[in-house]
């Protein structure tokens, strides 16, 4: 079987089987929560594993277009609203979380948590800029902005990601091991299309023949 | 219940003849665990501890948490990962130092210090920096019973306490996570204060390695960190030393580092805390609940200066 070319029943089996599975962090999680298996502090547990999660789907998402241009396999970018709304859940679950179960609403704290603790600005700034993201993931939406003036707003996403890593490696304490891990690949997936986008303007400048179907990048400032 | 004498009351102090008959069973224990025929565990676990005045009356978080959840940074940076990485770790035998400005320094072995003093149960608060807390169980004996024994000179003014640092067994001490080994301070009225705990055990049992095994320090109105585990140095010194934390990041933690709700650490609130086993937050209280003990060490220190 080749992956190279899906028919539309096989893209739409993807994307139920993906719907299937993009949950099952959660549902493990559920599991462990219900079968005392999260350790002394169960609540810090499950914030940690939520904003975990909203970070790997981010990453998931982000490695689309890449993952794409390398295999040639475009039916993937038909997956990638799934996943940036699944990234999208993930992050309010996480957010529900630290306000109810670490603050108990008392907006007071939070505000002055969100002004104070640079982890938390970080991790709050990345979320909002979620929200239109997720609000404009629909093809009414799409269509209604326009394609050039949606992309733009949805390259917020290399934004939140960066945000997402910081907040994540200004939480720990002392070991960033693992915010290192989540950066470097950060690094490789913003890297990789700052690389295609210079030899595609150098592809332009020299005057060379582009393929039809590849997007003229405009060197000028955009109005 | 009122627990608010500093003395316990006479009916409270083991008869020195049962108190003797410990030594016994110990040396029964050992004897018998040498020749193999009790389990070690067995042999190993149980104190023989009598109740102290100084312990709250409040339920200890469970064993399993206790030994389950923490920070032991020399074996691994998750809460988790120390309960098995500790266990290479070995307590026998083990030497601890006291050393520095004292008349007498001294190389106690650790079964010198388990026969000091008479364990005292002490139920205490313990409080992390990072919003968490726990009620323990701790076995030990005041830290001042220790120092009395090496006489600190008049110029000591500091203590110094070093933790036990093995790369081939300490995956973060490998990697330099921090200038190893562990240390910690305290000032010398502060070590010489009947809270302040030289702890061999909790739960009645032998310390378990993820706890700090064999011998720690615990000092319940400061936060956790300030209470070095697996010590191996006490060392009496003139000057404030600087600790592991005041020298990786200065700006978040300081040399006093006492439970305090209205100064903040940088990354954390420290109004409330999760008591480990809660579901709601609890208000975190002044110098963890000890403050009618020890605020009169800090009269007229600012608070938010020296944090």
């Amino acid at each position: 079987m080749s992956f190279a070319q899906l028919s539309s029943r096989q893209i739409a089996a993807a994307k139920v089987l993906l719907f299937l599975v993009c949950p099952l962090p959660l549902a493990l999680l559920a599991w462990e929560a219900t079968h005392d298996l999260l350790g002394a502090n169960p609540i810090e547990a499950v914030t940690r594993a939520l904003g975990d999660w909203t970070l790997n789907f981010l990453l998931i998402t982000l490695t689309v277009t890449p993952l794409r241009r390398l295999t040639g396999w475009n039916w993937l970018l038909r997956l990638r609203r799934m996943l940036g709304l699944f990234t999208f859940f993930y992050a309010c679950l996480h957010v529900t979380s630290y306000l109810w179960f670490d603050q108990f609403f008392d907006w007071q704290e939070i505000a002055a948590d969100i002004l104070k603790r640079p982890f938390i600005t970080a991790g709050f700034v990345a979320f909002v800029l979620l929200v239109p993201l997720a609000a404009t993931s629909n093809n009414f939406m799409v269509r209604r902005l326009g394609g050039r003036r949606w992309q733009a707003l949805h390259r917020s996403v290399y934004l939140i990601a960066v945000l997402g890593v910081l907040h994540y490696a200004w939480m720990v304490k002392r070991d960033i091991a693992l915010p290192l891990i989540y950066a470097a690949v950060v690094v490789v997936l913003l890297g990789v299309r700052a690389l295609w986008r210079e030899q595609e303007r150098r592809r332009q400048l020299a005057g060379a023949y582009l393929p039809k179907r590849k997007r003229v990048i405009p060197i000028s400032a955009r109005s | 219940m009122s627990r608010t004498h500093s003395e316990p009351p006479p009916s409270e102090i083991t008869p020195r003849h049962l108190f003797e008959r410990r030594r016994d069973f110990l040396r029964l224990a050992g004897g018998m665990a040498a020749a193999g025929l009790l389990p070690a565990a067995l042999a190993a676990e149980k104190l023989d501890t009598r109740p102290s005045p100084h312990s709250i009356a409040e339920t200890p978080t469970r064993y399993k948490d206790i030994t389950g959840y923490g920070n032991y940074l020399e074996f691994s940076s998750s809460k988790s990962g120390h309960v098995e990485a500790s266990q290479a770790m070995r307590t026998r035998p083990w030497a601890v130092v006291v050393d520095g400005l004292v008349a007498r320094p001294t190389t106690f072995a650790i079964e010198d210090i388990l026969r000091l003093a008479p364990l005292e149960e002490r139920i205490y608060r313990h409080r992390c920096v990072e919003g968490w807390s726990m009620v323990v169980p701790w076995a030990g004996f005041p830290l001042a019973t220790l120092l009395r024994q090496v006489e600190p000179l008049g110029s000591a003014k500091f203590v110094e306490f070093v933790s036990h640092a093995d790369p081939a067994i300490m995956p973060n001490v490998r990697r330099q996570l921090l200038d190893w080994p562990y240390l910690e301070g305290l000032r010398l009225d502060e070590a010489l204060h009947p809270l302040t705990l030289l702890a061999v055990g909790l739960y009645g049992e032998v310390l378990p390695n993820p706890n700090g095994a064999p011998v720690r320090l615990v000092v319940p109105w400061k936060y956790g960190f300030k209470s070095g585990k697996s010590i191996v140095r006490i060392r009496l010194v003139e000057r404030q030393p600087e600790t592991v934390w005041m020298k990786a990041v200065p700006d978040e933690y300081g040399f006093y580092a006492n439970v305090n709700p209205q100064v903040d650490h940088q990354r954390w609130s420290q109004k409330r805390e999760r008591r480990i086993g809660e579901f709601f937050k609890r208000e975190t209280l002044m110098f963890n609940g000890y403050a009618d003990q020890v605020a009169g060490l800090y009269s007229g220190m600012d608070l938010r200066k020296h944090f």
